[in-house]
């Protein structure tokens, strides 16, 4: 089985979609002859055609307004913004218009687009390139929000998102492109062959959306997280000698509710963790979550490891970014709680 | 049921004429890809001198043809011809040529900065020096410009000093924003240089804003701003029309068509079905389109339009048509996705040296003088440049205290922030 990292795992999504299903599209900014700026569309306009895999000017907004349309007539096209920081002159068309479509033509109209956009933090990129807006996507009624965690994942769940009905945000931790960074910043950078989840089939195949997965078994502390954050906690619990469950929940939404409760029960306890702000974030729903369907088995209070209430400071990114430390102190809190 | 019939019948006698055509999408190609010859031969260039300037005052309608040629002063002998020739003071022409060669001299001391680690970015403006410092050098000290990441030149020409600037480069101590950017996105409301945002095109409807209340107030300063060729397609330009055609507000409203967006050329911005000033002629907004290689039609146009904006006859849209001479940015590899020799064949030349060459031509420069300056500019690139390494380069952790991180979210910190900032241990 070939090895690929997050970023060619993410082109073989695209480009099975693009054999298989006419209707299928793919475009957006530089992502035609130069093939994306991360290269996650490298080589599909050579193999698909120009009219298959296009660049965009660039007009977010006009971007998804045209995948909109596009899905009107019954294309599905799968879209790209350059960063997620890029987003909001589409918030427009995402929220009051994709989300919606469905509802208020009484399912006469869908739109069954994909818009896949790298997020987080981990370049450098200082507030424009680093942001983590998951938290104001699942707030939007209409809206499925998707974040793998692994290059075998995001090709899966990508598949899915292109083939679901409604629209999906598809959310690329951009620092796990190339390797499943641990937030540790010393050291050498690890690189996807190493991991065994780099082992991806070159043909079609599905991760339903909905589904969460324990990527480790514990008996202690259940961990939630998802993208980037994934890798983090697992090294919190490697290094903290704390055995905790890790839930990667892959999809926000839909939420696998099931698997949280069954290991929060188990466990008792629960750290979730984001990379975005605090306020009125993901963790602020998950944390409701459990509270209300694990109360009885709760020993202590749930603790949330996220960014601070701040924009990503370009210079103290490291102090920003929740890495495993913060996460192991946590973990030691609720065990302590 | 009449009305269905009928409307069979005419489809019936449109189909015996001709079988209807399946529908085609075009999808712009660029002129030249790696390893193609380089293809100029589709730009619309107007001689030097041959474009007429209109009074100041003159309506937008008697100008449209404006936005359909090109503006050009410098010819390729280097003489200065037709009615757009400024009258330029030739310590101005000094000062414009020194800020420029300091302006090259400063990307190429940073790009090679980043790439020896020491910062971890940088967006260099080769070949377009001439926009941003013969544009500050139009206006006035008070005037505000809204930039785009590719108008250093506009803080050099106004002397901003090269100290503070590499130390937001390298984000460390010297670093007057302390930390909180990417490297080139500076800051300075001293010298009117409004705070680069990073996300494309939000500040040309703000430079009208900004215009806008200076005009409510009475005051008699005026705003400018840029974006790019592939920007304008971006609502935020759609709004700055608008709003400066409706309030005819002083502003320019700067476009710098340098050819490229990243790998996209200026087609995919529509800029090969209609020229980018042209934009402007749909809002009724006098526009433009200057040689944004020649220093003199670069003054001269922004000369017009602030005197135009001035005497309150409103905004003016120019298309600075120039050459992307380098990669969009450090993280950039135009090697992938444009002919390699276009930088070196672009037919409008390099903006130093044919100012240079004027200068020359006018007895106000030598060869001699020019490589004496060269050196000079050079030497004191890195004389700042040890200075500000001495306080830290990028990751080397003399940075402002982390603890100030906290800071400026809102103007007082609320409990959130402290307790937050306690968290992570100060």
């Amino acid at each position: 089985m070939p090895t690929m990292n997050m970023i060619q795992a993410v082109n073989s999504a695209m480009s099975v979609m693009l054999a298989r299903d006419p209707n299928v599209v793919v475009f957006g900014e530089d992502v035609g002859y130069f093939g994306g700026v991360f290269r996650a569309t490298e080589g599909l306009q050579k193999t698909y055609g120009k009219t298959r895999c296009f660049d965009t000017p660039i007009a977010e907004g006009g971007i998804v307004g045209a995948a909109i349309g596009m899905s009107a007539y019954g294309m599905r096209p799968v879209v790209e913004i350059q960063f997620a920081d890029y987003i909001y002159p589409a918030f427009d068309q995402i929220v009051s218009e994709a989300a919606r479509i469905r509802y208020r033509s009484a399912g006469e109209f869908s739109v069954p687009m994909t818009i896949r956009t790298p997020y987080g933090g981990g370049i450098f990129g200082g507030q424009t390139h680093s942001q983590s807006p998951e938290g104001l996507f699942t707030h939007v009624a209409g809206l499925k929000v998707v974040v793998p965690s692994t290059p075998y994942d995001a090709k899966g769940l990508l598949i899915s998102a292109i083939e679901d009905d409604d629209p999906v945000i598809f959310l690329e931790p951009k620092r796990l492109y190339t390797g499943p960074f641990e937030g540790h910043t010393e050291g050498a950078v690890k690189p996807w062959s190493v991991h065994p989840a780099s082992e991806v089939p070159e043909d079609h195949y599905r991760i339903p959306l909905g589904q969460a997965s324990v990527v480790r078994e514990g008996e202690d502390v259940t961990v939630l997280a998802y993208g980037t954050m994934v890798h983090v906690a697992l090294a919190a619990a490697r290094d903290s000698g704390i055995n905790a469950e890790v839930i990667d929940l892959r999809t926000l939404v839909p939420l696998d509710i099931e698997t949280i409760v069954r290991s929060v029960n188990k466990t008792g306890r629960c750290v979730v963790v984001h990379e975005a702000t605090r306020t009125s974030g993901y963790g602020a729903e998950l944390t409701t979550l459990v509270q209300q369907q694990c109360f009885f088995d709760l020993e202590a209070p749930i603790e949330r490891v996220t960014g601070y209430d701040i924009p990503y400071p370009h210079a103290f990114e490291w102090q920003y970014f929740p890495g495993p430390a913060r996460v192991a102190e946590a973990l030691r809190r609720s065990l302590a709680g | 049921m009449l009305d269905s019939r009928r409307r069979a019948d005419n489809r019936a006698l449109l189909v015996e004429e001709s079988e209807p055509r399946a529908l085609e999408l075009r999808i712009p190609e660029a002129p030249a890809r790696p390893g193609e010859p380089v293809d100029f031969s589709k730009l619309n260039l107007s001689d030097p001198g041959a474009v007429r300037r209109p009074e100041v005052d003159a309506p937008a309608e008697s100008m449209r043809d404006l936005a359909y040629s090109l503006i050009r002063v410098l010819d390729d002998k280097g003489e200065a011809v037709g009615p757009w020739a400024p009258e330029v003071p030739v310590a101005t022409l000094k000062a414009g040529l020194r800020a420029m060669m300091l302006t090259r001299a400063y990307d190429d001391r940073m790009y090679r900065a980043q790439r020896q680690g020491k910062t971890s970015f940088y967006i260099k403006c080769t070949g377009e020096e001439a926009i941003a410092v013969a544009q500050a050098l139009a206006l006035d000290g008070g005037d505000m410009c809204f930039p785009s990441y590719r108008q250093q030149g506009l803080l050099i020409a106004r002397n901003y000093p090269l100290l503070k600037m590499m130390g937001q480069v390298y984000s460390n101590t010297l670093d007057p924003l302390k930390g909180r950017q990417m490297p080139i996105m500076y800051s300075s409301r001293e010298y009117g240089f409004f705070t680069v945002s990073g996300n494309l095109g939000t500040q040309i409807i703000q430079a009208v804003g900004w215009a806008m209340g200076s005009a409510l107030r009475g005051d008699t300063k005026i705003a400018a701003s840029w974006i790019g060729d592939g920007t304008t397609a971006e609502g935020d330009f759609h709004y700055a029309l608008t709003f400066a055609s409706v309030y005819r507000a002083p502003v320019i409203l700067n476009v710098v068509n340098n050819q490229w967006a990243i790998s996209s050329f200026q087609g995919i911005a529509g800029g090969d079905q209609a020229p980018f000033a042209a934009r402007g002629v749909g809002y009724g907004l006098p526009s433009l389109r200057v040689d944004g290689n020649d220093f003199l039609a670069v003054y001269a146009a922004t000369q017009w339009a602030a005197q135009r904006a001035r005497s309150n006859h409103g905004a003016t849209l120019i298309e600075l048509f120039t050459y992307r001479a380098e990669g969009h940015s450090t993280s950039d590899d135009p090697t992938r996705y444009r002919a390699a020799d276009e930088a070196s064949k672009w037919p409008l030349g390099d903006p130093i040296l044919r100012l240079k060459q004027y200068l020359i031509k006018r007895g106000e420069w030598t060869e001699e003088q020019h490589e004496a300056q060269q050196n000079e500019v050079t030497q004191e690139v890195r004389t700042v440049q040890r200075e500000a390494e001495a306080s830290g380069v990028h990751g080397a952790n003399n940075t402002h205290s982390p603890k100030t991180m906290f800071e400026d979210v809102f103007k007082e910190m609320d409990w959130r922030l402290r307790r937050q900032r306690q968290e992570a241990g100060f």
